[in-house]
């Protein structure tokens, strides 16, 4: 006889077997094949009558010595790194301003979230026309303020365009930092900073011991799958630069979909697909790590 | 017994009569920029299906950035994808490689084929297989604005490059406009476009005993008049992150005195609801380095099958429509028709006096770029290292050393 826990147990798996089927079958059989792939030398459309050839780990060997290929990988952390960064103070301070009390507040609300439920694609059209370097409002703005003092190619210059689509890559998603900290900082009762007011603590040491502990959780998660998505990047980048100019915006994602749509090289393209897929993998561990530090916190405090 | 007879009768009538109305769906991919517009293709595509009720044609559109790939992927992924698809000149090396297009040869007579131009029609051939129908003839002019070089007090028309800088200096010093020359030199094939048009007008290629070589003293002259033009502020910088379209509205906009682009420009920068240089747009080939010499790409494409049509019957007839001289006749104002007789008709040339004048020596004079299957590898290569000396980061003698040592190493 099961007990009620096994019983229910039992149960939870027969649900869902279903959907863990389909899961295995849509990336189960798309990631063997790729690792199949990444093994030979096959070419996206086999030309008639040839089947592609096993040439064991000659592409890992070939990206890993390949200087196009770790450049873009620096330029990938690079953009990684800054964009998530930017995003999450300028994400942390816009939350802390909204959750003040003052008139016009939602509405505020509701125009920050705007950029985020842009579809990337017309987020990257917009910058592409703020950046153009004849009409675009980027020098308008910048030449009026006596900031520069001539029009200059944003897009077209190798030393400003990758900054310029993180530029557009901070504006689109900065506000998922905020929805995340503002829910988070919305669940701190008003009388813990009461009492610390009335204990004479400052403004910074009111952020530093009741405000911060409790949106890190929320932070940390933002900035985790920003990191993720930020290292996976391409929507941005094929729409604005297309990895131009010389190269300059070209990232791991770019790098991987001209080998393979391109080139037509679906063998080494697949071989870059799986080594970027790693490098995911470490990005997820240390999620799934977070989660679960924060897990047991969560649970320790409420002992 | 009868009456069974007459229920199978009726029943093979039923089959027939619904087998004759049955539509016949085809998927066409097409881009979205030059030459004809989405517009017109789907007006055209419109009056096809109004002669053949039983065709269908689905439409698609994609920038010319991503049809190469549009149309590698819909075959890559298995399937039935697309019918009639919308080629590049540079791509049937590859194409016929993979075996990406039906070869058409017997579909096309003799006759037929000669009334074509043959510049248009070797857009579709490769190594004797005919992969489809030439539907865009094109190449890139030279535009100017007529009212700027008045205001210059040019009179006569530069005959070479040397002289098309000459006048963009003497524009430039009379602050009549602040970038007078204007490019699509952005990170794509636009670039290399405007790179073969120069190295032809140089008079030179793209082959050197039979091997790929970028290293010939047109190829320098190319890269270096690029290169300095943007020294010397005469080529609009912004011309780095530039593609065709960009290049038409900073010259419609009146911010250019010259301005390298493809026919379908012509036109537009002439129509006053688009254009603030409307009636002071002059087209003439682009020059070469001595007088009376011409230079052009051969920047034509063609409509073809794709091999895993199952329709090609219909295909070919959707095709043959669209390529046919009285479309292209209809539509002469947008790109120039492939047939020759269509070019003594008044429909053609009216209005566009110039322009035919113009294609007259450039369409004699089109350079081919590179026919290989790795034909995008190499193009890549080439933009990035055109690139580098354009930014100031390698010398031209150093960045067509580099793209030569990487064409060598192509399958």
């Amino acid at each position: 006889m099961l007990s009620l826990r096994q019983r229910e147990q039992r149960q939870a798996w027969v649900l869902l077997a279903p959907m863990l089927l389909v899961m295995l079958l849509l990336t189960a059989w798309p990631l063997l094949r790729t690792i199949w792939l990444s093994f030979t030398d096959a070419a996206l459309i086999g030309s008639s009558g040839t089947a592609p050839g096993w040439i064991g780990v000659e592409n890992y060997l070939y990206a890993l010595t390949d200087e196009d290929f770790r450049t873009s990988l620096w330029r990938t952390l690079y953009f990684t790194v800054v964009s998530v960064a930017v995003e999450g103070i300028i994400g942390v301070l816009v939350a802390l301003l909204l959750n003040q009390q003052f008139a016009g507040r939602s509405l505020l609300r509701v125009l920050v979230i705007l950029p985020w439920a842009l579809p990337t694609i017309v987020n990257a059209m917009m910058w592409r026309l703020n950046f153009n370097p004849d009409y675009g409002s980027v020098n308008a703005l910048l030449t009026q303020t006596g900031l520069i003092d001539h029009y200059r190619s944003w897009l077209g210059s190798p030393d400003s365009a990758l900054n310029a689509v993180m530029f557009a890559d901070v504006w689109k998603n900065y506000p998922l930092v905020t929805l995340l900290v503002l829910a988070a900082l919305q669940s701190i009762p008003e009388d813990l900073y009461e009492a610390a007011r009335l204990d004479g603590a400052s403004a910074w040491r009111r952020f530093r011991a009741i405000t911060f502990p409790a949106i890190a959780g929320a932070l940390s998660v933002a900035l985790v799958l920003r990191t993720i998505d930020a290292f996976k990047i391409f929507d941005i980048i094929y729409v604005m630069t297309r990895g131009g100019p010389v190269d300059s915006t070209k990232t791991l994602s770019f790098y991987v979909y001209q080998e393979s749509f391109s080139y037509l090289r679906a063998g080494s393209g697949a071989a870059y697909a799986i080594l970027m897929t790693l490098l995911c993998a470490v990005l997820i561990t240390l999620y799934m790590l977070l989660l679960w530090r924060q897990r047991r916190r969560g649970s320790a405090h409420e002992n | 017994m009868k009456t069974l007879i007459k229920g199978c009768v009726a029943a093979i009538l039923l089959a027939t009569a619904g087998s004759a109305a049955a539509v016949t769906t085809l998927n066409a991919l097409f881009m979205t920029q030059a030459a004809y517009s989405e517009k017109d293709i789907r007006a055209m595509t419109q009056a096809f299906q109004q002669a053949h009720p039983d065709v269908q044609v689905n439409l698609e559109f994609v920038p010319y950035e991503a049809l190469h790939d549009k149309i590698v992927a819909a075959r890559g992924a298995g399937g039935n994808g697309y019918d009639v698809v919308l080629f590049d000149a540079i791509w049937p090396a590859e194409f016929s490689k993979f075996d990406l297009l039906q070869d058409v040869s017997s579909r096309i007579s003799a006759e037929q084929k000669a009334a074509i131009f043959p510049g248009a029609m070797n857009t579709v051939i490769y190594n004797g297989k005919t992969l489809g129908m030439p539907w865009i003839l094109d190449t890139k002019y030279l535009y100017y604005n007529k009212a700027m070089l008045a205001k210059a007090g040019i009179t006569a028309l530069p005959q070479t490059w040397q002289q098309v800088m000459d006048d963009a200096r003497v524009i430039k010093q009379k602050n009549i406009v602040n970038y007078p020359l204007v490019w699509s030199w952005s990170q794509a094939e636009a670039l290399v476009c405007d790179y073969t048009t120069l190295v032809s007008g140089f008079g030179g290629a793209f082959y050197h005993n039979g091997k790929l070589d970028f290293t010939s003293p047109a190829s320098l002259q190319a890269v270096k008049l690029m290169k300095s033009s943007l020294d010397e502020g005469l080529s609009n910088p912004a011309s780095r992150e530039y593609l065709e379209e960009d290049v038409r509205k900073a010259f419609s906009n009146g911010d250019a005195a010259f301005a390298l682009n493809w026919t379908y420009m012509y036109n537009m920068a002439n129509d006053p609801n688009q254009s603030k240089v409307a009636g002071q747009v002059g087209i003439m080939p682009a020059p070469g380095d001595a007088p009376g010499k011409a230079g052009a790409v051969n920047g034509s494409m063609g409509l073809g099958i794709a091999t895993g049509s199952t329709h090609p019957e219909q295909a070919w007839q959707y095709i043959s429509y669209m390529t046919s001289q009285p479309v292209q006749t209809q539509y002469a104002t947008l790109s120039l028709p492939i047939w020759k007789r269509a070019y003594q008709d008044p429909a053609v040339t009216k209005n566009q006096e110039s322009l035919i004048a113009a294609a007259n020596t450039s369409l004699n004079v089109m350079l081919s770029r590179p026919e290989t299957a790795e034909y995008s590898r190499l193009s890549s290569t080439l933009q990035q290292q055109l690139q580098q000396v354009l930014v100031g980061s390698a010398t031209p003698e150093a960045a067509l050393q580099a793209v030569n040592k990487s064409a060598a190493r192509l399958r």
